[in-house]
């Protein structure tokens, strides 16, 4: 007989990989329809009602399709592991990201978050740092140069922006005095949402989300007209698709911080959302609102992408280095000051 | 053998075994793998002790940014396989002398009875205030010393790379 | 020569009010009408004289126009078109007719739908129909022969019947196809 308590963790681990697969999946989905309907296009309509089976028809497509090793290929462990490498830090960062507040259910108060660390966000930077790698393998390892410069590039850019994404959030921990994503949603959800407090260092963090996970403006690592597909250039089938959905999962989970972070997480300033759930009806409301924010970000990331050309590689270095990096420490220290004025502990 | 144990004893040989593999492999590449990967065995055998702060820290400093660095280099430079060397019998004295002076200071160590970290009434526990507060508190020079080395050294760094200093 | 750059304001050098507007710009495309024709359900409207797969023609006592004189084939600057020429069989009907192909095929893989064969055609045997959508599961299923040309191209009502004059046509015979007011072929009484 399995424990109870694991066997919650199983179920809740479950729920979660499901519904943020599942959100990926449309968001690939929700990415074509935008840019379609952008560009007056009709978008996918064919594969079911509303074209809504399209992810679905894409899986197969993918799974069916030719698995192809190219022969220059030297070191096919490299090769084989990448994309893996790419999809799984993203899928296993969600796991600090508090989707709802509690929900009580047959007894049991189950936390609405996967594992209540500590150090949450350092577990998530940590963790997304080792994405890193997939990228610079897949890069090195298809051995040929289309590839490899893609690789350069990103691996490049993610080093840069991770320090910019790192530092921009440390003002928020200041104010919140817990490193706990889950205490940050509960002072949101008490006093008020952090992006008001903190501005610009929402800003810096969404511009930097966007360079971490290679969305345009900062799409350098696969800019087409220059490196064909960049570090996926070689890669076919089901490795595609991880690479692929790696993306867009990263996209889930820099949309989850951004929630989490900035906008409240599960919080709305009004009655039931201001306070963690007592009911489960007000449990499963609360991880709503969360997927709600979380998807009109990845409406944003998609929005952005259709709407702003790309950066030159230079341009995308001095914004990093140059503009964001001085900008949160002054962040930093405005913030240390006006904690130490206001007499915080 | 329970849960935590096996996990110990897994970690513990998984990192080994990492590294003698990081000084056994002939391509530079396979090397800082290894490495990567001992250093995630590393967090884990942290995270066995409870000290969440230590192994985030150790994967997010080691194998996220330092590893990450320096297989960048090795790619840019595109170091091949490095030829099997005649040994050196000097370097291989040295290096069989330090290892065993570090074993029996180990031993020395070990030998000794230990004063426990974790007792009943006061459980070890490194969370981010128990590492985070000293540093900032106690041991603020040496932390400040640290830090101003690094900068010396970074400041040292640029003007090295410059190839002609104005 | 010196292009005097404009001097951007501070708001301009972030790009922050440019990607702004540019958002709102793609965000009102989303409700306006689509320019998309859903294809299969809704077939293109074609232009007058549109150019689609070239067939043979009947004439309208249902008999072969071709002569088999092969100037299309010399023409057909992809060469997609190859003939066989034979003579009529001694004895048959309209003897004063002497040649028909014997095959006749045109490559819809090859054609480049350019018409010079339907403009060279002394017999007016060979025309440009409205087809586009020409496929098929192998390169052979695409080479037309002359039996689905013939069916491709059916009946075509004009005035030029090799059957009917051979040497000079009568005095008072109109030279050429007789055409309606708006350029279209029609039957002669």
């Amino acid at each position: 007989m399995i424990p109870t308590e694991l066997l919650i963790h199983i179920i809740k681990i479950a729920a979660v990989i499901g519904v943020m697969l599942t959100i990926v999946a449309y968001t690939v989905m929700l990415e074509r329809w935008l840019c379609a309907w952008m560009q007056d296009r009709v978008g996918p309509n064919r594969v079911g009602p509303f074209g809504l089976l399209q992810p679905l028809a894409d899986g197969v497509k993918f799974i069916f399709k030719e698995d192809v090793l190219p022969h220059h290929i030297q070191h096919k462990i490299y090769f084989t592991l990448a994309p893996a490498i790419t999809m799984v830090p993203a899928l296993i960062t969600i796991a600090v990201v508090p989707w709802g507040s509690y929900l009580p259910i047959f007894g049991h108060n189950i936390k609405g978050v996967l594992a209540d660390l500590d150090v949450g966000v350092l577990y998530i930077f940590a963790i997304a740092s080792l994405g890193v790698y997939g990228i610079v393998l897949a890069g090195w390892a298809s051995n040929s140069k289309y590839p490899f410069l893609g690789g350069i590039r990103s691996s490049a850019q993610m080093i840069s922006y991770e320090v910019c994404l790192g530092l921009s959030v440390v003002p928020v921990f200041m104010q919140v005095g817990a490193l706990n994503l889950s205490r940050v949603v509960e002072y949101q959800a008490a006093h008020t949402w952090l992006v008001l407090c903190q501005p610009l260092s929402f800003f810096i963090f969404m511009v930097s989300a966007f360079a971490e996970t290679n969305r345009t403006p900062f799409d350098l690592p696969e800019a087409e007209q220059e490196l064909v597909g960049g570090y996926h250039t070689e890669y076919s089938s089901m490795k595609f698709a991880m690479f692929f959905l790696g993306e867009y999962a990263n996209m889930f989970v820099a949309s989850a911080m951004m929630v989490t972070l900035f906008c409240g997480g599960w919080s709305l300033p009004f009655a039931p959302f201001n306070a963690p759930a007592t009911t489960l009806v007000a449990g499963l409301l609360h991880i709503a609102v969360f997927l709600a924010k979380v998807i009109f970000f990845l409406f944003v990331f998609v929005w952005v992408r259709w709407t702003v050309p790309r950066f030159r590689y230079d341009q995308l270095m001095a914004l990093g280095w140059k503009i964001f990096v001085p900008l949160t420490i002054v962040n930093i220290f405005i913030t240390g000051v006006v904690l130490m004025l206001m007499g915080a502990k | 053998m329970n849960v935590h144990d096996t996990l110990f004893w897994f970690f513990s040989i998984a990192m080994l075994l990492s590294g003698v593999l990081v000084i056994a492999n002939r391509n530079p590449v396979n090397s800082a793998m290894c490495l990567v990967l001992l250093f995630v065995f590393m967090a884990g055998l942290f995270l066995l002790l409870d000290a969440i702060f230590l192994a985030v820290i150790q994967i997010l400093v080691y194998a996220g940014a330092v590893m990450v660095l320096f297989l960048f280099v090795l790619m840019l430079l595109d170091i091949k396989a490095s030829e099997r060397r005649r040994i050196l019998w000097l370097g291989l004295i040295g290096g069989l002398a330090v290892a065993g002076a570090f074993v029996w200071e180990l031993a020395m160590i070990l030998g000794k009875p230990l004063k426990p970290l974790a007792s009943a009434d006061k459980p070890f526990h490194a969370g981010l205030t128990d590492v985070v507060k000293p540093l900032f508190t106690k041991y603020m020079l040496p932390f400040e010393v640290t830090a101003l080395l690094l900068l010396v050294a970074m400041v040292g760094v640029v003007l090295l790379s410059k190839k002609e200093l104005r | 020569m010196q292009v005097q750059r404009p001097k951007l304001t501070f708001l301009e050098r972030t790009y922050i009010p440019q990607i702004l507007k540019g958002m709102w710009l793609t965000i009102k495309h989303v409700p306006q009408k689509k320019f998309t024709r859903q294809y299969p359900e809704e077939k293109p409207v074609l232009f007058g004289d549109y150019r689609g797969a070239p067939t043979l023609v009947k004439d309208p006592e249902n008999r072969v126009k071709c002569v088999s004189c092969q100037l299309c084939e010399f023409v057909c600057p992809p060469k997609a078109i190859r003939i066989t020429p034979g003579f009529r069989a001694e004895g048959a009907p309209d003897e004063n007719v002497e040649k028909e192909p014997q095959e006749f095929e045109i490559d819809m893989l090859r054609c480049i739908y350019c018409g010079f064969c339907e403009e060279v055609c002394p017999e007016e045997a060979i025309y440009l129909q409205r087809d586009f959508a020409i496929a098929g599961y192998s390169r052979d299923e695409l080479k037309f022969k002359k039996q689905k040309l013939l069916e491709l191209g059916g009946v075509r009502p004009d005035s030029i019947w090799k059957w009917k004059y051979k040497g000079a046509p009568p005095p008072g015979t109109p030279i050429g196809p007789v055409r309606d007011g708006k350029g279209a072929p029609v039957a002669e009484a």
